[in-house]
């Protein structure tokens, strides 16, 4: 058996790591909480575009003129793309043709490319649900996990999976990105693509914990990891590619989703060979966890 | 031994045909067109307006390329070619419209104009894109797939319906027949308010609060069940009245109905080719509009009431200045006077509905609310005998060409209100909060009449609670970065595997082209909708698709190390099986939730996760297998480069 990296050498490390990451998300998120986004906060959203720069000074002077001053205004992508945010809690909804005639008036021709209105109720009808959401997903997979190898891999792969979630959210929390619904979005996938992972680590430590008999537990996670390895980094590689090419060319609408899938994969290839099994090994796994060999394995092998 | 059954690669060759004949539709591209109704829904569009059509079109394209010299220049036949060459590119009949196809979108929209000036309110005039799928495709429905309206560009809006305003207005006007039956029952009572969506009565006696718990009991009974919750108060005489949850579905049920169907008539005067008005959850109704480009506009016809006038009808006493000419709605040519003076509007009107009476005779019974029912006793206890109207009040737009400051012609919409009468009959009692409209000549009728009396009353108000316009340029723009970032993430992918898998590498990217082949025949199959963060789910897909290849590619590799070639092929791609499939199981659990729980553009990157996910599994462990069988599986091999 050759086992290239000691990985589980740095078990402990890791696990300061991985505690101390997780505190500051939660700390993070406790005090600074997240910048949400138009879809969760409700208010009005408006993107226009002019056909030479514009000072976006003499923009807000004008929504200042005309009574809207809780707005903000900044440039989209381009400068000639300009994104007005109007958080309103009484529910009006024309508030963004309302912005769009005034600047109009105010001089330079513009093209309308969006406006969004969001009721403060539906907003928060939204944040429910997706927390909703992301609990039932993560519960599901626990007793899919539980189900098909073992409560302690089922609990090493929701630790990984809160981990990763909070410690996504503890960056979008502190560099105050905006969280949408498509940051949700990209959350829920990462949740199974970090699964994805996982499995494949667990299924190869299940496997050798019934076919290498000879190993300390510890001998025999590492063995696991190693032989999972090339295939971690390839995926996570190609993943990585797809996602910079959707970051850089996607465009600002799916700037923070792809920001979100960067960070997930980055974070669920660590926790997969981290967190995981350091949970295994913190649970005391033991062959006689894994000692009757399950027949469903046997099940599929006949397949194709 | 590495072989596939014929059956196996029947099966894959079957899905691959499948799939690329459900996937062939997006490759035809769409025409500019527009669609042609009239406004009137009751007319289908015909032979005669298609000519009308054809020869504002052709006049047009005449007027426009009669100064160019190669038209001059040509004789008679060339020129009635060039003309119609310059018009459109087909026109046709299609489902009571008229479907005119363009070569470009400058002409499709001069033309739109063009034809709005000549025709003004008598046609619907919509914008749209028609694919130029072929017949044979279509005719087995296959279809390109739809595109969400953040990239097609058009308006969504989100509306809730008021219950709370409509519940209570029921509760006023059941108040106030309690208070009237009360009285003619001489049942006594101190107090009588309507408070948090429930009726208080207090009595002042035990014998009347037994009687009114009795006369309750029996008029809850309704044929599907209570109608009121009943909470006594033996104690202090007290006794509420509340909506069973039975009457509250069904009081949100009837007023989410009637918005509805208010609302389709709308939406259809906006003149759009695809509208979507649906119920959504329990009181919100969502509209979307795909192509509509000025939200103002769309809020604005969405957000017009129409209203509903009841006024006594003009004896011949009354005096010219006090009186008023209206037409019927149904027949233009009868016409009524009625007195000026407006007893009650919609309102107050809280439901109308039709039925039989105890003759089996068609009628609409009508409820109005406390003060509706009040104004209609006052007006009616001096005048039975006499006959009441009820007008329909609808705004409604009109255009006009108008010259503007610089002299060209444009076309001016100005709202005016129009008033029709739906209704004159006999009034037979004093009427309250609740009535009947009898004596109707038809079922037909009476259901009509009861559908007005909705509309007009608008069962609830609404209010926006979402709104979300995506311009045209913005769409483009969305379906462009999209593609881009598939294509882009598509060819690295491929590279990546080539140079580092080789032959398995380059059966990794055939099977990976298929299953992109196959994500588009799906959702066209599906007829879901394409959405950005939909597109977005395709990248993904393309970088996660090739897990699969990879997991059985290293496992073949591990295998290698102790078997031969053959025997690690089989055993790769058997043992990796498991794996695979449970890796993909949990994603997809969390791509259903997200389902679930999202709208719109996220539930489109859902659905495209989702059927990734499963082409992906049938690609990387049947497709590249098959092919792998196909390279290797017949001969002997010594050493495998993997």
């Amino acid at each position: 058996m050759n086992i290239r990296f000691k990985f589980m050498k740095f078990r402990r490390i890791a696990a300061i790591i991985s505690i101390v990451l997780f505190l500051i998300s939660i700390i993070s998120l406790a005090t600074r909480g997240l910048s949400l986004g138009l879809d969760f906060s409700g208010g009005t959203l408006i993107e226009v575009s002019y056909e030479k720069p514009i000072e976006l000074q003499s923009i807000r002077d004008t929504l200042e003129e005309n009574g809207y001053s809780n707005s903000q205004v900044v440039n989209f992508g381009t400068n000639l793309d300009v994104l007005i945010k109007v958080s309103d809690q009484s529910g009006n909804s024309s508030i963004g043709e309302n912005i769009f005639t005034i600047l109009e008036k105010q001089g330079g021709p513009l093209e309308l490319k969006r406006v969004e209105f969001v009721g403060s109720q539906i907003g928060d009808e939204f944040l429910e649900q997706g927390t909703k959401g992301a609990l039932t997903a993560l519960f599901m997979i626990l007793m899919y996990v539980a189900f098909r190898f073992q409560y302690k891999f089922a609990l090493g792969a929701v630790t990984a999976l809160a981990h990763d979630v909070i410690i996504i959210l503890g960056l979008f929390s502190f560099f105050k990105w905006d969280f949408d619904l498509t940051v949700l979005a990209a959350l829920l996938a990462v949740i199974g693509y970090s699964l994805n992972d996982t499995i494949v680590v667990s299924d190869r430590i299940r496997e050798n914990f019934r076919t290498e008999r000879v190993l300390e537990p510890i001998d025999m996670v590492d063995l696991s990891l190693n032989q999972t390895l090339g295939r971690t980094i390839v995926t996570s590689l190609t993943t990585l590619l797809v996602l910079f090419a959707l970051f850089i060319f996607g465009g600002e609408l799916l700037r923070g989703f792809s920001l979100a899938l960067i960070l997930g994969v980055l974070v669920g290839t660590y926790s997969s060979i981290y967190v995981v099994a350091n949970i295994l090994m913190s649970l005391g796994l033991t062959q006689d966890d894994l000692a009757v060999p399950e027949v469903e394995g046997a099940d599929f092998d006949e397949m194709p | 031994m590495n072989k596939f059954s014929i059956y196996q690669y029947l099966l894959i060759l079957i899905v691959l045909v499948v799939g690329t004949i459900y996937a062939l539709p997006n490759l035809y591209p769409t025409q500019p067109s527009i669609q042609v109704a009239y406004t009137d829904s009751g007319k289908s569009a015909d032979q005669t307006l298609l000519n009308e059509l054809e020869d504002i079109l052709k006049k047009a394209s005449e007027d426009d390329i009669q100064n160019e010299s190669n038209y001059i220049e040509a004789d008679e036949e060339t020129k009635a070619k060039m003309v119609l060459e310059n018009a459109y590119d087909e026109i046709f009949l299609r489902d009571n419209k008229i479907v005119i196809k363009f070569n470009d979108v400058e002409t499709q929209l001069s033309s739109k104009t063009i034809l709005q000036k000549n025709l003004l309110d008598k046609v619907i005039i919509a914008l749209f894109l028609e694919p130029s799928t072929p017949a044979w495709l279509k005719n087995i429905g296959a279809n390109p797939v739809k595109l969400g309206l953040d990239l097609s560009g058009g308006v969504h809006f989100l509306l809730e319906v008021d219950i709370d305003t409509l519940q209570n207005d029921r509760l006023e006007g059941l108040l106030d027949s309690y208070r009237k039956s009360f009285k003619d029952e001489r049942i006594k009572y101190e107090e009588s308010y309507v408070k948090d969506f429930a009726l208080h009565f207090k009595f002042s006696d035990k014998g009347s609060y037994n009687k009114a718990l009795k006369k309750y009991n029996e008029e809850s009974q309704a044929i599907n069940g209570l109608q009121y919750v009943i909470t006594e108060r033996p104690s202090t005489n007290e006794i509420k009245l509340e909506y069973s949850d039975i009457a509250v579905r069904e009081i949100r049920d009837y007023a989410v109905t009637q918005n509805l169907y208010t609302l389709r008539k709308r939406v259809n005067e906006l003149g759009v080719s695809e509208p979507i008005v649906q119920r959504q959850g329990k009181d919100r109704i969502v509209i979307e509009l795909p192509g509509v480009q000025d939200p103002t506009a769309a809020k604005k016809i969405i957000g017009k009431t129409a209203n509903l006038e009841w006024r006594l009808e003009a004896s011949t006493r009354t005096s010219p200045l006090r009186k008023e000419k209206f037409n019927y709605k149904e027949n233009e040519f009868q016409t009524a006077f009625l007195e000026k003076a407006v007893i009650i509007t919609g309102d107050v009107v809280s439901g109308a509905q039709f039925g039989f009476d105890e003759n089996n005779q068609p009628q609409v019974s009508i409820d109005l609310n406390l003060d509706g029912g009040r104004a209609m006793q006052k007006a009616t206890s001096g005048n039975i005998g006499r006959r009441l109207g009820v007008l329909f009040v609808e705004q409604k737009t009109k255009s006009e060409l108008v010259t503007n400051s610089q002299g060209e012609s444009v076309i001016e919409q100005t709202t005016y209100i129009e008033k029709n009468i739906i209704s004159l009959a006999t009034i037979q009692a004093v009427l309250g909060t609740r009535f009947r409209i009898t004596g109707l000549s038809s079922q037909t009728e009476a259901s009509e009449l009861a559908l007005l009396l909705r509309a007009g009353a608008l069962a609830a108000p609404m209010k926006f609670v979402e709104e979300r316009t995506v311009g045209p340029s913005l769409g483009k723009e969305n379906v462009e970065l999209g593609m881009k970032s598939i294509i882009i993430g598509f060819a690295l992918v491929v590279i990546f595997m080539t140079l580092y898998y080789r032959v398995f590498g380059i059966a990794a990217n055939i099977s990976l082209i298929i299953n992109l082949i196959l994500i588009t025949g799906v959702m066209s199959l599906l007829g879901a909708s394409l959405t950005l963060p939909g597109m977005a789910g395709i990248v993904l897909t393309v970088g996660m698709a090739v897990d699969a290849n990879v997991l059985i590619f290293s496992r073949i590799r591990e295998e290698l190390k102790e078997k031969e070639p053959q025997t690690a092929i089989r055993d790769g791609f058997s043992r990796a099986f498991v794996t695979i499939f449970d890796a993909n199981v949990t994603t997809l659990i969390a791509a259903l939730i997200l389902y679930l729980i999202g709208t719109g553009p996220v539930k489109g990157f859902a659905i495209t996760l989702s059927v990734g996910i499963v082409t992906s599994m049938f690609t990387a462990i049947m497709c590249t297998r098959g092919m792998i069988n196909l390279i290797y599986g017949n001969r002997h091999i010594r050493t495998l480069k993997i």
